[in-house]
């Protein structure tokens, strides 16, 4: 081949403090072509772009393993100033523009074209004035090549989203020396006909000769735009395919997988049981997880599975109806409508939440492990509390029991009732956590990423007491995760955020196609 | 056993402090000092200040931190202190009020005033999330000058209290008239050896310490700690936070208000005017230096923190001039590197987990 690549990457692996992240990843690109990386969360993307870009997370936990070459040059990334000065630009998934400076400025910011003047011809070239009829021209120049019409006068401050998107891009490519553009989740904030637009400037730009690697989980633009895409699960490379070899179904099958370590659950007997909760056109307003218009029925008896990718809003529902984020739309538990934006009232109605935030929002961490187990009652309904009158006083004895009948059936590792929740392992401070939330006697259980941030075994403890609590005390139950490999070991349903809505409801033992079609935000082909 | 864990959660630099106190004991001591009147004294100075050092408790267990605007409940507690006495100089030859019983109108007349202005600033610390420090700091400030102006034109008509000429009332208003001044040091106060014992402060004192740690461990109180400590955790138990805080300055004002009494009867005079200006200080730096940080306090940490400091304050003054003596400010200067430099410490360990 007459061509060099322009970037390859051989045997690249990468661990953080002993968990490999990344297991031998190749890749190479050649010049013009457009190269699509697609996978869950966690499957290792933003490493690999972090490992490509020298960030100092990288080398402050101990390096890589593997080889970069750049037009055939062996190189080592040590920083992204050094990343940039090869070559390789990047678009962020946030924005990292200055609000009151104009597009212009923002674009040639700490690149400004200067011109002499007389203060700088006497003391040095640190005093040169700015070029602005240069800059703006610069500006005007790459965002034509965007095919875009913003002013390069207009403060960013005042632009749409997907404007802000454009002037990133437009300041990559008005980088000389660009040769290899990175797009990570260009899409995520955008509009569909910005997010069109936005795929018709990739093409042009790859059209140019500078490579793109194309970041998504939306597996139709990489069809549209990719020649070639690779897919990453569990920080290992599956396969590398070219666009005309493979279609949407096959790769939404590659992304998902079944690597799982958890036995999928068994297709129950359809023995549903009545509605307990009715969700209607339910939306939130949380930062990052926004739900835009939920209908979802929970049945009595079940545990109800919610996934999807990071971003699309299933960490959202369990927070609005627990009314920790603004929220609207309609509620109703066994029938009753809930007051919504008020944590009190979903207490009341017999809902317990046990957050994904454990450290920030589940635990009191520098109180005892009995205070923390009794505070979800005692707030809530009054339990542990004496009262006389106007007057009232905890009871610290009945705290005291309740605390010890928890550790012992739970299995809670700690010294004693009184220990400080902080110095107990992940998996202990999420138990004390499943602890509080059954003082509280609860009708639903909502549990958001049970699993989050403890080790494996204890992974397996949280998800067989959730289980448990299900088929012994018959309690319903809302787990929200992000691991769709959790979910389907233990939940009965399963529903699929995407973009704010429910992408469809599933059965833990439905095919790894409809799972990473609905993640993908693609319909389910009733023919696949 | 808690004193012991109290004093374990000390860090380095209220080691130091302790340690200094020692030694200014111990120097106290070999200088030959006066040592039966430096114990009577330091028990006075510890009750003056008790409730006032108390009044930092609630403030910063509700999460708003040290009460650095705790001024606002000692005006409070001012004036119902003169309204009190008005009240004894308007009802002469009508009612006779018996010293005891116009003391607590006093408290009882600050009460309505702390709660209102306590309800107000707590609403102003909600909206300053963050910044409360430096805010109590300032209002502090700003309601000291603005009552200068007030004492000037408050229609008060006693003469114990007016200037003799002009209008307005003094700056110092001396309580022995109505028979106030040390109505509770010399409620069965006693004698051991030449040590007087102020029984009935110390038992103010006592009495303030032990309804507040009914209260921290009443529901409300539980709430109030929860939304110190960890308001989102609070707002996801149905905690409303911003109520709690509120709660928490009201309770703050309160006992600034009735501390500022207490004070004022060990004293002997009510103080007007400039007095109240870094009386909060004083109160911060002491529950500082008992082990409290700007997030965490105890009960334990307010009586600590008063015995240390105020004895510092007490002993150090003789023991300075008894080594400097032609230099009497070295005691003062002393204390006020204490108070200062201790404030400093805890801001600077205010934001680190």
């Amino acid at each position: 081949m007459a061509v060099e690549p322009i970037l390859r990457m051989k045997g690249i692996s990468k661990s953080y403090y002993g968990t490999k992240v990344l297991d031998s990843i190749n890749l190479s690109i050649m010049p013009g072509e457009v190269h699509g990386i697609v996978g869950e969360n966690g499957a290792g993307k933003s490493t690999l772009m972090n490992i490509l870009f020298g960030m100092s997370v990288i080398h402050s936990t101990g390096g890589f393993e593997g080889s970069i070459e750049i037009a055939g040059q062996p190189v080592e990334i040590k920083s992204p100033l050094q990343a940039m000065s090869l070559g390789i630009g990047m678009v962020h998934q946030e924005f990292m523009l200055l609000p009151n400076y104009s597009v212009a400025e923002n674009i040639k910011l700490n690149r400004e074209v200067l011109k002499p003047n007389f203060i700088s011809r006497i003391f040095g070239p640190k005093l040169q004035s700015l070029d602005y009829d240069q800059m703006y021209a610069d500006s005007r120049k790459a965002l034509e090549r965007l095919n875009i019409g913003i002013d390069e006068y207009a403060l960013i401050a005042g632009l749409p989203v997907g404007h802000m998107q454009f002037t990133e891009i437009a300041r990559e490519l008005d980088k000389q020396n660009l040769r290899i553009l990175v797009f990570d989740e260009p899409t995520a904030v955008l509009g569909e006909s910005e997010a069109d637009h936005l795929l018709q400037a990739i093409k042009e730009i790859a059209a140019s000769g500078i490579a793109v690697l194309f970041i998504t989980h939306r597996l139709n633009e990489i069809i549209e735009v990719c020649d070639n895409i690779t897919v990453l699960r569990d920080g290992r490379h599956v396969t590398t395919k070219a666009k005309q070899d493979t279609n949407v179904i096959e790769l939404a099958e590659l992304m998902v997988g079944r690597s799982m370590s958890f036995a999928t659950r068994q297709r129950q007997s359809s023995h549903q049981g009545r509605p307990i909760m009715e969700i209607k056109n339910l939306s939130v307003d949380m930062p990052g997880e926004r739900v835009r218009g939920v209908n979802l029925t929970v049945y009595e008896g079940e545990i109800l599975g919610i996934g999807g990718l990071a971003g699309q809003g299933k960490i959202g529902i369990a927070n609005g109806i627990m009314g920790l984020f603004p929220t609207s739309g309609e509620v109703k538990v066994s029938g009753a409508s809930l007051e919504l934006n008020n944590p009190s009232a979903s207490i009341a109605a017999g809902l317990a939440f046990m957050s994904e935030d454990r450290r920030g929002v589940g635990l009191l961490l520098d109180s005892s492990i009995e205070l923390n187990i009794a505070s979800g009652a005692m707030f809530g309904t009054g339990r542990f509390v004496k009262t006389w009158g106007p007057f009232s006083q905890v009871d610290q004895a009945a705290i005291r029991e309740n605390a010890e009948k928890y550790i012992a059936d739970l299995d809670i590792r700690c010294t004693g009732p009184k220990q400080h929740v902080r110095q107990l392992s992940g998996g202990n401070q999420q138990k004390v956590c499943i602890a509080r939330a059954l003082t509280m006697n609860p009708k639903i259980l909502l549990v958001s990423e049970p699993t989050r941030g403890i080790d494996v075994g204890a992974k397996q403890l949280v998800l067989d007491t959730l289980r448990r609590l299900n088929a012994e005390l018959g309690m319903t139950i809302v787990v929200t995760s992000s691991e769709l490999a959790e979910l389907r070991s233990i939940c009965t349903r399963i529903a699929i955020i995407t973009d704010g809505r429910v992408a469809g409801i599933l059965r833990p033992d439905d095919s790894d196609v409809n799972f990473g079609l609905l993640m993908a935000g693609q319909p389910i082909d009733k023919g696949a | 056993m808690r004193v012991k864990s109290a004093f374990k959660d000390m860090d380095i630099a209220r080691l130091i402090i302790a340690a200094f106190f020692v030694f200014l004991c111990i120097a106290a001591v070999a200088l030959r000092l006066n040592i039966s009147e430096l114990i009577s004294s330091s028990l006075t100075q510890m009750g003056m200040w008790g409730v006032l050092v108390l009044a930092m408790l609630p403030a910063i267990v509700s999460g708003t931190g040290p009460n650095f605007g705790v001024s606002l409940g000692i005006v409070c507690g001012l004036l119902g202190g003169l309204t009190a006495l008005e009240l004894a100089y308007r009802m002469e030859g009508v009612v006779a009020f018996p010293p005891g019983a116009l003391f607590l109108v006093a408290i009882l007349f600050s009460l309505p005033f702390a709660l209102l202005v306590g309800i107000g600033y707590g609403w102003l610390l909600n909206r300053v999330k963050g910044s409360e420090m430096m805010i109590a700091t300032y209002v502090g400030f700003s309601i000291v000058s603005i009552m200068k102006l007030a004492w000037v034109f408050l229609p008060f008509k006693n003469p114990e209290m007016a200037w003799p000429i002009g209008r307005g009332v003094r700056v110092q208003i001396a309580l022995a008239n109505r028979g106030l001044a040390q109505i509770l040091n010399n409620f069965l106060a006693f004698r051991i050896g030449d040590v007087v014992v102020p029984t009935g402060l110390l038992l103010a004192v006592a009495l303030a310490a032990f309804l507040m740690w009914l209260f921290l461990r009443s529901q409300t109180g539980m709430a109030m700690a929860t939304a110190g400590s960890n308001p989102r955790f609070a707002e996801a138990s149905g905690i409303v936070v911003d109520h709690q805080r509120i709660i928490g300055t009201v309770l703050s004002t309160v006992l600034g208000a009735v501390g500022i009494l207490v004070y004022s009867q060990s004293y002997g005079f009510l103080q007007l005017y400039e007095a109240p200006m870094f009386m909060p200080f004083v109160a911060v730096a002491a529950i500082l230096i008992g082990g409290a940080s700007v997030k965490k306090a105890t009960i334990t940490h307010v009586i600590i923190g008063t015995v240390l400091f105020l004895g510092i304050q007490v002993v150090a003054v003789p023991v300075a001039n008894a080594f400097t003596a032609d230099w009497s400010s070295m005691g003062e200067i002393s204390r006020k590197i204490i108070q200062n430099g201790v404030i400093l410490y805890a801001l600077t360990q205010a934001g680190g987990e």
